[in-house]
């Protein structure tokens, strides 16, 4: 890895590169700022996106702030190792079709992670800048998004190669961004790979989850073309281990598994009045509105609108249900936290993106109870306020209760965003599948291999609610692990037959 | 060598099904309907084409639709499958938007998206004598709970309830599969006058009833529970509760049951009646406490 990095660091254009502008230069400019939509105006608009991306010149400008690090330690910050200062580099130098190129290297989506990586905890936490300058680091993230959306936009996208086929069928249960980048990689090898997604749209939370004015669909869509086009087949309406059980499958062909069912399942608090009517989870929210399509007039599936909005948690999920609320129309809407903003899991940009959007944010205040008229719809919660006390094993310091400080707010609709559970309906239906006590799928965290030898894992299932940077390299490494075993299958097999 | 396939004689012989398969059914396309029949005004029962479906559901099961582009998700038993056919029979009743233009379907149409078998099948086994009660569009699910009690060696008692005698569907089909079955109309136009509870009473009464089964409106599991609860007759209700997924994503489908929250979708639709908060059910399908009664008259249509 090192030896490659040098390698590439040494070609004679970056060398060149380097040499035209004086390190101290570099670090003397100002960071890009990211031109977005107002913040008055783009809350009219569900789907309109809220970031509108860089242009070449300031892409460009912005890439010759990196001062191509003979340690590069922003690499160390991403978790699948983009090859960061070469991509950079490519686009000071004006060469963006190569850029894409290096993203493409190491990422199978880089027009979606450029957009909802939090950089600010990966690849920009470990940039020289943040960590020996005390500067604003690169703008990895913008630059990762500029030159995949100009691949994108340039009509130029290339299909990766694909190895001859192997006639091999293999399956990849869920259709997020795990089972994306394992059916890229699956089909570059030669496989039949076969996608199977329960709903009745491809993306997993790509898709019905995080909203068109973060991440528009046709970003998404434009991925999944270019795996049709490398021969990736996709089963839309289909539960594995419902519509067709593991069995099923194994007798129609297919060799191995991929299993990326998500964490779907949604926590709620277990208090008083938590099942009256306009209390939701937020993944009901969110999916009625972004796979529903429910704000939109054309179409049947409603949702449910209202003055007060309260969301409870502090996570992308809620950022992302709260700025929904506000598009829809809501004229109070408010987090309702019960840590403080430092420890806030959602990226620092939509929290500021929701402040600029008018979100209140009721920071260090936990809901107690709900409270309902007589139609049983809710129309008022007691919330508690809270102050934080110890670290805990998070490193977070943990909220604890002022006592008698409770009091009421005006709600109509209540979005509960605490966080996720593992999906299931896969470990349901193998009960010799090994799971842990919070359900998630046990694998080697080296070729996410599971203790059923055919079956593989990753992404949220594996790792309870976690980012979709983690998850894509998680479908990279099970990729890598499904070939090596059913290669060494076939070798078996082979010195079996020629032993006969 | 070490270039064929592993199973290639698996696989092709596989490949020989799919396109026996195939032809069979080769003017058919996905989720196509293939027969309608109007039970009443508000009733329609729908044959639809899912072979993968027919062959893998069991009594209990139900599937999520999405007739077009921008129609909602909605929830319907299989009343009935043809594994030979790849069929699956639906039995709608008009209640809203979706479920008004589903029956406005005609045979050729094609729905859009169906995705199933999705919930817990019911518990069938060998219990003695069942008490199974069906109310209004609730019949539809009832039937293969019926068949499935008959063919595993109960005694089946059935009683089907509605508003009036046109409403009472299935009837020979349930007849098929039970050893009696009663019927009650609130305006006597058919069978007994009175409701569901009163027949179902007059039954337990008569003989030892050790399971019962009650699929219908909210208002008449309620009800069927409170009875059989009084003579301690261990009972399954099918809740109807509202539902996006129906893989446990959302939890739009969530009920009390026992003080735990549950989600029908996953771990229901069928639970232990008398744990079962009907109050909040009804109330969380929008309805009020207060007109619960004539609901309850509803209930029966
Ligand atoms: C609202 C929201 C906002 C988020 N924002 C960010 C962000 O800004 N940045 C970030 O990095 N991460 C974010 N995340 C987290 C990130 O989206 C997830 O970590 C990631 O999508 C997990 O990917 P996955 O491939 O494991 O599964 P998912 O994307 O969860 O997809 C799983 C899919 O599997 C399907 N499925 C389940 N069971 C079966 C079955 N038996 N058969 C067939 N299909 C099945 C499901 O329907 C689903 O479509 C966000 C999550 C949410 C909900
Ligand atoms: C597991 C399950 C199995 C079902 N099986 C059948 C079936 O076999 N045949 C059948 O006709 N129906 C069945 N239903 C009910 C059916 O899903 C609803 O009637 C349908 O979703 C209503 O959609 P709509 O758009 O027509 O009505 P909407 O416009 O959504 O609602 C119209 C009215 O119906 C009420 N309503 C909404 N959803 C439901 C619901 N889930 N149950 C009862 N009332 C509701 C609303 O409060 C409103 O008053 C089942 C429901 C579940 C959960
Ligand atoms: S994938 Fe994410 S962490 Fe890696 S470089 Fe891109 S934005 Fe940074
Ligand atoms: S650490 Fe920062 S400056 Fe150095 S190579 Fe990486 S992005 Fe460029
Ligand atoms: S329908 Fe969404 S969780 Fe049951």
């Amino acid at each position: 890895m090192k030896e490659y990095l040098k390698i590439e660091r040494d070609t004679e254009w970056r060398v060149e590169l380097r040499s035209q502008l004086k390190n101290k230069e570099r670090t003397m400019r100002e960071r890009v700022v990211m031109p977005g939509l107002d913040p008055l105006e783009r809350i009219k608009y569900q789907d309109r996106e809220v970031n509108l991306g860089l242009d070449e010149a300031s892409a460009r400008a912005e890439a010759s702030r990196c001062m191509d690090c003979v340690n590069p330690t922003c690499i160390e910050g991403c978790p699948v190792s983009i090859n960061i200062p070469k991509f950079i580099k490519n686009i000071e130098r004006g060469e963006v079709l190569e850029a894409a190129k290096t993203l493409k290297e190491t990422s199978a989506l880089p027009a979606v992670c450029g957009r909802v990586c939090p950089q600010e905890k990966q690849c920009e936490a470990q940039c020289f800048y943040t960590l020996k300058l005390k500067k604003e680091p690169v703008a990895i993230g913008y630059l990762e998004r500029f030159a995949a959306d100009y691949e994108q936009n340039s009509g130029a996208v290339s299909v990766p190669e694909t190895a001859a086929k192997n006639n091999i069928k293999v399956a990849a249960i869920g259709s997020g961004p795990a089972s994306l980048s394992f059916a890229g990689d699956m089909a570059k090898l030669g496989y039949d790979v076969t996608v199977f997604e329960a709903l009745h749209e491809i993306g997993g939370v790509l898709k019905y989850g995080i909203p068109e004015f973060r991440l528009p669909n046709r970003v998404v869509d434009v991925e999944l073309e270019s795996l049709e086009n490398m021969g990736v087949k996709f089963e839309r309406n289909f539960i594995v281990g419902r519509t067709a059980s593991f069995d099923d499958l194994k007798e129609e062909g297919y060799q191995a598994f991929f299993v990326a069912s998500g964490a779907g399942l949604p926590r709620f608090m277990n208090i008083p009045g938590e099942n009256y009517n306009g209390i939701l989870s937020s993944n009901e929210y969110l999916t009625r509105v972004n796979l529903m399509h429910a704000a939109e007039k054309e179409f049947d599936t409603p949702v449910l609108r209202g003055k007060n909005i309260a969301v409870v948690g502090g996570g992308n999920t809620a950022m992302d249900s709260v700025r929904t609320a506000k598009r829809l129309g809501a004229e109070r809407a408010m987090i309702i936290y019960r840590r403080s903003r430092e420890e806030m899991p959602a990226r620092v940009e939509e929290v500021l993106h929701a402040e600029e959007e008018g979100i209140e944010f009721l920071n260090l205040t936990n809901p107690v109870e709900y409270f309902a008229d007589e139609n049983g719809r809710v129309n008022r919660m007691r919330v508690q306020k809270m102050e934080l006390g110890e670290p805990d094993a998070s490193g977070r310091r943990r909220p604890v209760v002022v006592e008698g400080s409770e009091y009421d707010i005006p709600v109509d609709v209540v979005v509960v965003a605490i966080g996720v559970s593992p999906n299931p309906l896969v470990p349901s239906e193998l009960p010799e599948l090994k799971v842990s006590r919070w359900g998630t799928i046990e694998v080697d965290p080296e070729t996410m291999q599971s203790s059923i030898p055919e079956l593989f894992a990753g992404g949220d299932i594996v790792r309870g609610g976690a980012t979709v940077i983690l998850a894509m390299g998680d479908g990279r490494k099970a990729a890598a692990g499904m070939n090596n075993y059913l290669q060494g299958k076939l070798k078996e097999q082979a010195t079996e037959a020629s032993g006969n | 060598m070490a270039r064929v396939p592993p199973d290639f004689t698996k696989t092709l012989l596989f490949l020989t099904c799919q396109i026996r398969l195939k032809n069979k059914n080769s003017d058919l396309t996905m989720y196509q309907i293939v027969e309608k029949e109007s039970f009443s005004e508000k009733v329609v029962k729908l044959v639809v084409h899912a072979p993968r479906i027919a062959r893998a559901r069991k009594p209990g099961h139900f599937i999520i639709l999405r007739i077009d582009e921008q129609g909602e998700r909605i929830p319907l038993t299989i009343a009935q499958a043809d594994k030979n056919a790849g069929t699956i029979t639906l039995v709608v009743q008009k209640v809203g938007v979706s479920s008004t233009r589903l029956c406005e379907m005609n045979p050729g149409d094609s729905i859009l998206d169906l995705v199933g078998p999705l919930g817990k099948a019911t518990h069938i086994h060998q219990a003695g004598t069942i008490l199974a009660c069906g109310g209004g569009v609730g019949i539809a699910p009832l039937l293969p709970i019926v068949e499935g009690f008959k063919k595993a060696g109960n005694r089946v008692v059935t009683v089907l309830a509605a508003r009036s005698k046109d409403l009472i569907i299935l009837e020979d089909e349930i007849r098929q599969w039970s050893d009696e079955v009663i019927i009650m109309t609130d305006d006597g136009s058919y069978g007994n006058k009175g409701l569901v509870t009163t027949g179902a009473e007059e039954v337990i009464n008569r003989e030892q009833i050790d399971e019962c089964v009650a699929i219908g409106p909210a208002v008449m599991m309620k009800f069927t529970a409170l009875l059989t609860k009084k003579y301690n007759i261990p009972t399954q209700a099918s809740l109807n509760a509202v539902m996006v997924d129906g893989t446990g994503m959302c939890g739009a489908c969530r009920a009390n049951v026992g003080g735990e929250t549950k989600f029908t979708c996953i771990d229901g639709p069928e639970f232990d009646a008398h744990k079962i908060d009907f109050d909040e059910l009804i109330q969380r399908l929008g309805g009020y406490m207060a007109e619960e009664k004539e609901a309850w008259e509803q209930a029966n249509g």
